[in-house]
Protein backbone atom coordinates (compact mmCIF):
# COMPACT_ATOMS: atom_id res chain seq x y z
CA UNK A 1 0.00 0.00 0.00
CA UNK A 2 1.09 3.43 -1.14
CA UNK A 3 0.24 6.93 -0.16
CA UNK A 4 -1.99 7.54 3.13
CA UNK A 5 -3.00 4.03 4.47
CA UNK A 6 -6.52 3.42 4.56
CA UNK A 7 -6.56 3.00 8.67
CA UNK A 8 -6.77 6.93 8.82
CA UNK A 9 -9.15 7.13 6.51
CA UNK A 10 -13.03 7.53 8.92
CA UNK A 11 -14.62 4.45 10.27
CA UNK A 12 -18.38 3.87 9.48
CA UNK A 13 -20.81 1.73 10.60
CA UNK A 14 -22.84 0.05 8.20
CA UNK A 15 -26.65 -1.32 8.50
CA UNK A 16 -28.58 -3.31 6.21
CA UNK A 17 -31.90 -4.06 5.46
CA UNK A 18 -32.67 -7.31 4.31
CA UNK A 19 -35.96 -7.03 3.11
CA UNK A 20 -38.90 -4.33 2.78
CA UNK A 21 -40.82 -4.18 6.29
CA UNK A 22 -37.40 -5.19 8.41
CA UNK A 23 -35.50 -2.89 10.14
CA UNK A 24 -31.75 -2.07 9.05
CA UNK A 25 -29.12 -4.42 11.27
CA UNK A 26 -25.82 -3.61 12.17
CA UNK A 27 -23.53 -5.89 9.96
CA UNK A 28 -19.81 -4.22 10.00
CA UNK A 29 -17.88 -1.55 9.34
CA UNK A 30 -16.13 0.03 6.20
CA UNK A 31 -13.84 2.58 5.93
CA UNK A 32 -14.22 5.95 3.62
CA UNK A 33 -13.18 9.75 3.05
CA UNK A 34 -16.96 10.55 3.07
CA UNK A 35 -20.73 9.34 3.27
CA UNK A 36 -20.74 9.09 0.11
CA UNK A 37 -17.87 6.42 -0.67
CA UNK A 38 -19.25 4.86 2.69
CA UNK A 39 -22.17 3.94 0.96
CA UNK A 40 -20.64 2.68 -1.90
CA UNK A 41 -18.33 0.19 -0.05
CA UNK A 42 -21.04 -0.98 2.20
CA UNK A 43 -22.71 -1.76 -1.04
CA UNK A 44 -19.52 -3.70 -2.56
CA UNK A 45 -18.81 -5.28 0.75
CA UNK A 46 -21.95 -5.93 2.84
CA UNK A 47 -24.47 -6.62 -0.34
CA UNK A 48 -22.77 -8.51 -2.95
CA UNK A 49 -24.61 -11.97 -2.11
CA UNK A 50 -28.22 -10.06 -2.31
CA UNK A 51 -28.07 -9.52 1.58
CA UNK A 52 -30.14 -6.33 1.27
CA UNK A 53 -32.45 -3.71 -0.18
CA UNK A 54 -31.57 -0.92 1.63
CA UNK A 55 -28.10 0.74 3.43
CA UNK A 56 -26.89 2.89 5.92
CA UNK A 57 -23.89 3.94 6.80
CA UNK A 58 -23.13 6.45 10.33
CA UNK A 59 -19.73 7.87 11.06
CA UNK A 60 -19.05 5.46 13.81
CA UNK A 61 -17.48 8.71 16.15
CA UNK A 62 -21.13 8.92 16.21
CA UNK A 63 -22.07 6.35 17.48
CA UNK A 64 -22.55 6.62 21.42
CA UNK A 65 -21.85 3.37 23.31
CA UNK A 66 -22.71 2.56 26.40
CA UNK A 67 -19.34 1.70 28.89
CA UNK A 68 -19.06 -2.31 29.42
CA UNK A 69 -18.26 -1.37 33.02
CA UNK A 70 -21.37 -0.36 33.62
CA UNK A 71 -22.64 -3.51 32.47
CA UNK A 72 -23.77 -4.44 35.98
CA UNK A 73 -26.14 -1.43 37.08
CA UNK A 74 -27.23 -1.15 33.27
CA UNK A 75 -28.53 -4.88 32.71
CA UNK A 76 -28.66 -7.04 35.38
CA UNK A 77 -31.84 -5.44 36.71
CA UNK A 78 -33.15 -6.50 34.64
CA UNK A 79 -33.11 -10.16 34.70
CA UNK A 80 -35.05 -10.97 37.35
CA UNK A 81 -38.71 -9.28 36.32
CA UNK A 82 -40.49 -11.49 34.36
CA UNK A 83 -43.30 -9.44 34.43
CA UNK A 84 -41.78 -6.97 32.32
CA UNK A 85 -42.61 -9.39 29.32
CA UNK A 86 -45.71 -9.97 27.66
CA UNK A 87 -46.67 -13.55 28.92
CA UNK A 88 -49.20 -13.21 31.36
CA UNK A 89 -52.36 -13.06 29.39
CA UNK A 90 -53.69 -14.76 26.45
CA UNK A 91 -53.15 -13.57 22.64
CA UNK A 92 -56.16 -13.55 20.51
CA UNK A 93 -55.46 -15.79 17.64
CA UNK A 94 -56.32 -12.79 15.42
CA UNK A 95 -53.50 -10.25 16.39
CA UNK A 96 -50.88 -12.51 14.67
CA UNK A 97 -47.53 -12.25 15.42
CA UNK A 98 -46.52 -9.02 17.22
CA UNK B 1 -29.81 -1.93 -39.76
CA UNK B 2 -26.49 -3.50 -39.62
CA UNK B 3 -25.70 -6.59 -41.46
CA UNK B 4 -25.65 -10.05 -39.84
CA UNK B 5 -22.24 -10.02 -40.06
CA UNK B 6 -21.46 -6.65 -38.59
CA UNK B 7 -23.88 -7.95 -35.45
CA UNK B 8 -22.09 -11.35 -35.22
CA UNK B 9 -18.71 -9.51 -34.91
CA UNK B 10 -19.92 -6.76 -32.51
CA UNK B 11 -20.72 -9.30 -30.09
CA UNK B 12 -17.32 -11.12 -30.41
CA UNK B 13 -16.00 -7.45 -29.76
CA UNK B 14 -18.25 -7.18 -26.75
CA UNK B 15 -18.01 -10.16 -25.61
CA UNK B 16 -13.47 -10.37 -25.36
CA UNK B 17 -13.71 -6.98 -24.28
CA UNK B 18 -15.51 -7.80 -21.10
CA UNK B 19 -13.57 -11.00 -20.70
CA UNK B 20 -10.21 -9.62 -20.82
CA UNK B 21 -10.88 -6.77 -18.93
CA UNK B 22 -12.19 -9.00 -16.40
CA UNK B 23 -8.60 -10.59 -16.09
CA UNK B 24 -7.26 -7.69 -16.28
CA UNK B 25 -9.31 -6.11 -13.25
CA UNK B 26 -8.96 -9.81 -11.32
CA UNK B 27 -5.14 -9.13 -11.37
CA UNK B 28 -5.75 -6.42 -8.50
CA UNK B 29 -7.30 -8.81 -6.52
CA UNK B 30 -5.52 -8.76 -2.84
CA UNK B 31 -3.01 -5.83 -3.62
CA UNK B 32 -6.08 -3.17 -4.43
CA UNK B 33 -5.65 0.51 -2.38
CA UNK B 34 -7.72 -0.91 0.50
CA UNK B 35 -9.93 -3.86 1.24
CA UNK B 36 -13.16 -2.37 0.33
CA UNK B 37 -11.76 -1.45 -3.50
CA UNK B 38 -10.25 -4.77 -3.11
CA UNK B 39 -14.06 -6.34 -3.52
CA UNK B 40 -15.39 -3.63 -5.02
CA UNK B 41 -12.90 -4.21 -8.29
CA UNK B 42 -13.84 -7.69 -8.06
CA UNK B 43 -17.06 -7.25 -7.89
CA UNK B 44 -16.70 -5.50 -11.23
CA UNK B 45 -14.47 -8.09 -12.45
CA UNK B 46 -16.89 -10.97 -11.89
CA UNK B 47 -20.00 -8.86 -13.78
CA UNK B 48 -18.14 -8.28 -16.78
CA UNK B 49 -17.33 -12.21 -16.33
CA UNK B 50 -20.90 -13.05 -16.72
CA UNK B 51 -21.63 -10.39 -19.34
CA UNK B 52 -18.74 -12.19 -21.58
CA UNK B 53 -20.12 -15.78 -20.84
CA UNK B 54 -24.08 -14.55 -21.44
CA UNK B 55 -22.60 -13.56 -24.91
CA UNK B 56 -19.59 -16.42 -25.57
CA UNK B 57 -22.33 -18.90 -24.96
CA UNK B 58 -24.66 -17.55 -27.52
CA UNK B 59 -21.87 -16.98 -30.44
CA UNK B 60 -20.77 -20.16 -29.38
CA UNK B 61 -24.28 -22.20 -29.56
CA UNK B 62 -24.32 -20.66 -33.75
CA UNK B 63 -20.54 -22.57 -33.93
CA UNK B 64 -21.63 -25.89 -32.57
CA UNK B 65 -18.71 -25.24 -30.14
CA UNK B 66 -19.23 -23.80 -26.15
CA UNK B 67 -17.73 -20.90 -24.17
CA UNK B 68 -14.56 -22.39 -23.00
CA UNK B 69 -12.94 -23.45 -26.02
CA UNK B 70 -13.73 -19.66 -27.04
CA UNK B 71 -12.11 -18.24 -24.14
CA UNK B 72 -9.39 -21.16 -23.46
CA UNK B 73 -8.24 -22.32 -26.84
CA UNK B 74 -8.46 -19.05 -29.50
CA UNK B 75 -5.22 -17.42 -30.06
CA UNK B 76 -4.50 -13.64 -29.43
CA UNK B 77 -5.02 -12.97 -33.31
CA UNK B 78 -8.27 -14.71 -32.68
CA UNK B 79 -9.70 -11.83 -29.70
CA UNK B 80 -11.75 -8.81 -30.92
CA UNK B 81 -11.62 -7.15 -27.63
CA UNK B 82 -11.03 -3.61 -27.77
CA UNK B 83 -7.14 -2.49 -27.44
CA UNK B 84 -8.09 -0.48 -23.86
CA UNK B 85 -9.32 -3.78 -22.19
CA UNK B 86 -5.91 -5.32 -22.59
CA UNK B 87 -3.79 -2.94 -21.60
CA UNK B 88 -1.93 -3.65 -18.35
CA UNK B 89 -3.19 -1.95 -14.99
CA UNK B 90 -0.94 0.73 -13.84
CA UNK B 91 -1.24 2.21 -10.86
CA UNK B 92 -4.53 2.71 -9.40
CA UNK B 93 -5.18 6.13 -11.45
CA UNK B 94 -4.26 4.40 -15.02
CA UNK B 95 -7.05 1.27 -13.95
CA UNK B 96 -9.89 3.78 -13.22
CA UNK B 97 -9.62 5.78 -16.37
CA UNK B 98 -8.82 2.46 -18.39
CA UNK B 99 -12.58 1.29 -16.80
CA UNK B 100 -13.89 4.81 -17.01
CA UNK B 101 -13.27 4.70 -20.43
CA UNK B 102 -14.29 1.24 -20.90
CA UNK B 103 -17.96 1.31 -18.48
CA UNK B 104 -18.86 4.67 -20.82
CA UNK B 105 -18.38 2.44 -24.11
CA UNK B 106 -20.71 -0.32 -22.51
CA UNK B 107 -22.85 2.05 -21.30
CA UNK B 108 -23.90 3.00 -24.72
CA UNK B 109 -23.48 -0.51 -26.07
CA UNK B 110 -26.40 -2.52 -23.55
CA UNK B 111 -28.18 0.70 -23.95
CA UNK B 112 -28.21 -0.31 -27.59
CA UNK B 113 -28.64 -3.55 -27.44
CA UNK B 114 -31.94 -3.03 -25.04
CA UNK B 115 -34.15 -3.16 -28.72
CA UNK B 116 -31.48 -6.08 -30.36
CA UNK B 117 -33.63 -8.26 -32.60
CA UNK B 118 -31.63 -11.28 -31.15
CA UNK B 119 -33.70 -12.08 -27.72
CA UNK B 120 -30.62 -13.44 -26.30
CA UNK B 121 -28.45 -10.55 -26.45
CA UNK B 122 -31.60 -8.57 -25.35
CA UNK B 123 -31.29 -10.57 -22.58
CA UNK B 124 -27.75 -9.87 -21.53
CA UNK B 125 -28.28 -6.94 -21.71
CA UNK B 126 -31.57 -6.43 -19.76
CA UNK B 127 -29.16 -7.38 -16.95
CA UNK B 128 -25.79 -5.69 -18.07
CA UNK B 129 -27.43 -2.23 -17.65
CA UNK B 130 -27.77 -2.29 -14.06
CA UNK B 131 -24.02 -3.82 -13.56
CA UNK B 132 -23.38 -1.15 -16.15
CA UNK B 133 -25.15 1.52 -14.12
CA UNK B 134 -22.91 0.73 -11.12
CA UNK B 135 -19.61 0.25 -12.91
CA UNK B 136 -20.12 3.99 -14.23
CA UNK B 137 -20.82 5.54 -10.44
CA UNK B 138 -17.71 4.09 -9.29
CA UNK B 139 -15.52 4.91 -12.18
CA UNK B 140 -16.64 8.02 -12.51
CA UNK B 141 -16.54 8.82 -8.59
CA UNK B 142 -13.31 7.59 -8.44
CA UNK B 143 -11.81 10.00 -11.47
CA UNK B 144 -13.18 13.31 -9.77
CA UNK B 145 -11.78 11.89 -6.62
CA UNK B 146 -8.74 11.62 -8.21
CA UNK B 147 -8.49 13.95 -10.96
CA UNK B 148 -9.36 16.62 -8.09
CA UNK B 149 -7.49 15.32 -5.78
CA UNK B 150 -4.10 15.91 -4.27
CA UNK B 151 -1.53 16.79 -6.45
CA UNK B 152 -0.32 13.51 -6.92
CA UNK B 153 -3.71 12.14 -7.63
CA UNK B 154 -3.93 14.69 -10.07
CA UNK B 155 -0.51 14.10 -12.03
CA UNK B 156 -1.21 10.33 -12.18
CA UNK B 157 -4.77 10.60 -13.43
CA UNK B 158 -3.52 13.28 -15.67
CA UNK B 159 -0.77 10.64 -17.32
CA UNK B 160 -3.14 8.01 -17.15
CA UNK B 161 -5.29 10.00 -19.17
CA UNK B 162 -2.73 11.28 -21.77
CA UNK B 163 -1.64 7.27 -22.17
CA UNK B 164 -5.73 5.58 -22.55
CA UNK B 165 -6.71 8.20 -24.91
CA UNK B 166 -5.46 6.96 -28.13
CA UNK B 167 -7.05 3.85 -27.70
CA UNK B 168 -10.82 5.55 -27.28
CA UNK B 169 -10.68 4.94 -31.24
CA UNK B 170 -12.53 1.34 -31.01
CA UNK B 171 -15.25 2.40 -28.37
CA UNK B 172 -15.36 6.27 -29.18
CA UNK B 173 -19.19 6.81 -30.61
CA UNK B 174 -20.64 10.27 -29.73
CA UNK B 175 -22.84 8.84 -27.00
CA UNK B 176 -19.04 8.12 -25.58
CA UNK B 177 -17.66 11.33 -25.58
CA UNK B 178 -21.43 12.68 -24.04
CA UNK B 179 -20.71 10.29 -21.07
CA UNK B 180 -16.97 11.20 -20.78
CA UNK B 181 -16.41 14.71 -21.33
CA UNK B 182 -19.07 15.74 -18.19
CA UNK B 183 -16.78 13.32 -15.82
CA UNK B 184 -13.66 15.18 -16.79
CA UNK B 185 -15.05 18.61 -16.41
CA UNK B 186 -16.11 17.60 -13.21
CA UNK B 187 -12.47 16.27 -12.01
CA UNK B 188 -11.51 19.75 -13.32
CA UNK B 189 -9.00 17.95 -15.99
CA UNK B 190 -8.91 19.80 -19.58
CA UNK B 191 -9.95 17.75 -22.10
CA UNK B 192 -8.54 16.00 -24.49
CA UNK B 193 -9.36 16.67 -28.81
CA UNK B 194 -11.84 14.07 -30.14
CA UNK B 195 -10.03 14.36 -33.06
CA UNK B 196 -6.48 13.27 -31.72
CA UNK B 197 -4.92 10.03 -33.54
CA UNK B 198 -5.99 6.85 -32.22
CA UNK B 199 -5.11 3.80 -32.62
CA UNK B 200 -5.85 1.11 -35.14
CA UNK B 201 -8.55 -1.31 -34.12
CA UNK B 202 -7.79 -5.01 -33.19
CA UNK B 203 -10.60 -5.93 -35.89
CA UNK B 204 -8.22 -7.47 -38.15
CA UNK B 205 -6.82 -9.75 -35.32
CA UNK B 206 -4.39 -6.93 -34.28
CA UNK B 207 -3.38 -6.54 -30.66
CA UNK B 208 -0.78 -5.26 -28.20
CA UNK B 209 1.76 -6.97 -27.24
CA UNK B 210 0.38 -7.54 -24.05
CA UNK B 211 -2.50 -9.45 -24.85
CA UNK B 212 -0.50 -12.41 -25.09
CA UNK B 213 1.21 -12.34 -21.98
CA UNK B 214 -2.43 -11.76 -20.68
CA UNK B 215 -4.26 -15.09 -22.49
CA UNK B 216 -1.14 -16.92 -21.71
CA UNK B 217 -2.32 -16.83 -17.72
CA UNK B 218 -5.75 -16.94 -18.50
CA UNK B 219 -5.30 -19.86 -20.71
CA UNK B 220 -3.22 -22.09 -18.76
CA UNK B 221 -5.30 -23.88 -16.45
CA UNK B 222 -7.70 -25.06 -19.37
CA UNK B 223 -5.10 -25.82 -21.35
CA UNK B 224 -2.67 -27.65 -19.16
CA UNK B 225 -6.05 -29.99 -17.77
CA UNK B 226 -8.28 -29.88 -21.38
CA UNK B 227 -11.93 -30.58 -20.72
CA UNK B 228 -11.26 -30.36 -16.24
CA UNK B 229 -14.31 -29.32 -14.49
CA UNK B 230 -14.17 -27.73 -10.89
Amino acid sequence: MTGTPASQWPLWEVFVRARNGLHHAHVGSVHAVDAEMAVENARDVYTRRGEGVSVWVVPSAQIVASDPADKDELFDPALDKVYRHPTFYEIPDGVGNI
Amino acid sequence: MASATSERSDLLKVADGCLVLSHRLSEWMSKAPTMEEDVALGNIALDLLGQARGLLQHFAAALDTDEDQLAYFREPQEFRNPLLCELPNGDFAHTIVRQLFADAWLHNVWHDWLSADDATVRGVAEKAVKENAYHLRHSSSWLVRLGDGTDESRRRTLAAVDALWPYRGEVATAGWYDVIEPVLVEATLPLPPRDAWTQRSSADGWHTEHLGYLLAEMQSLARAHPGASW
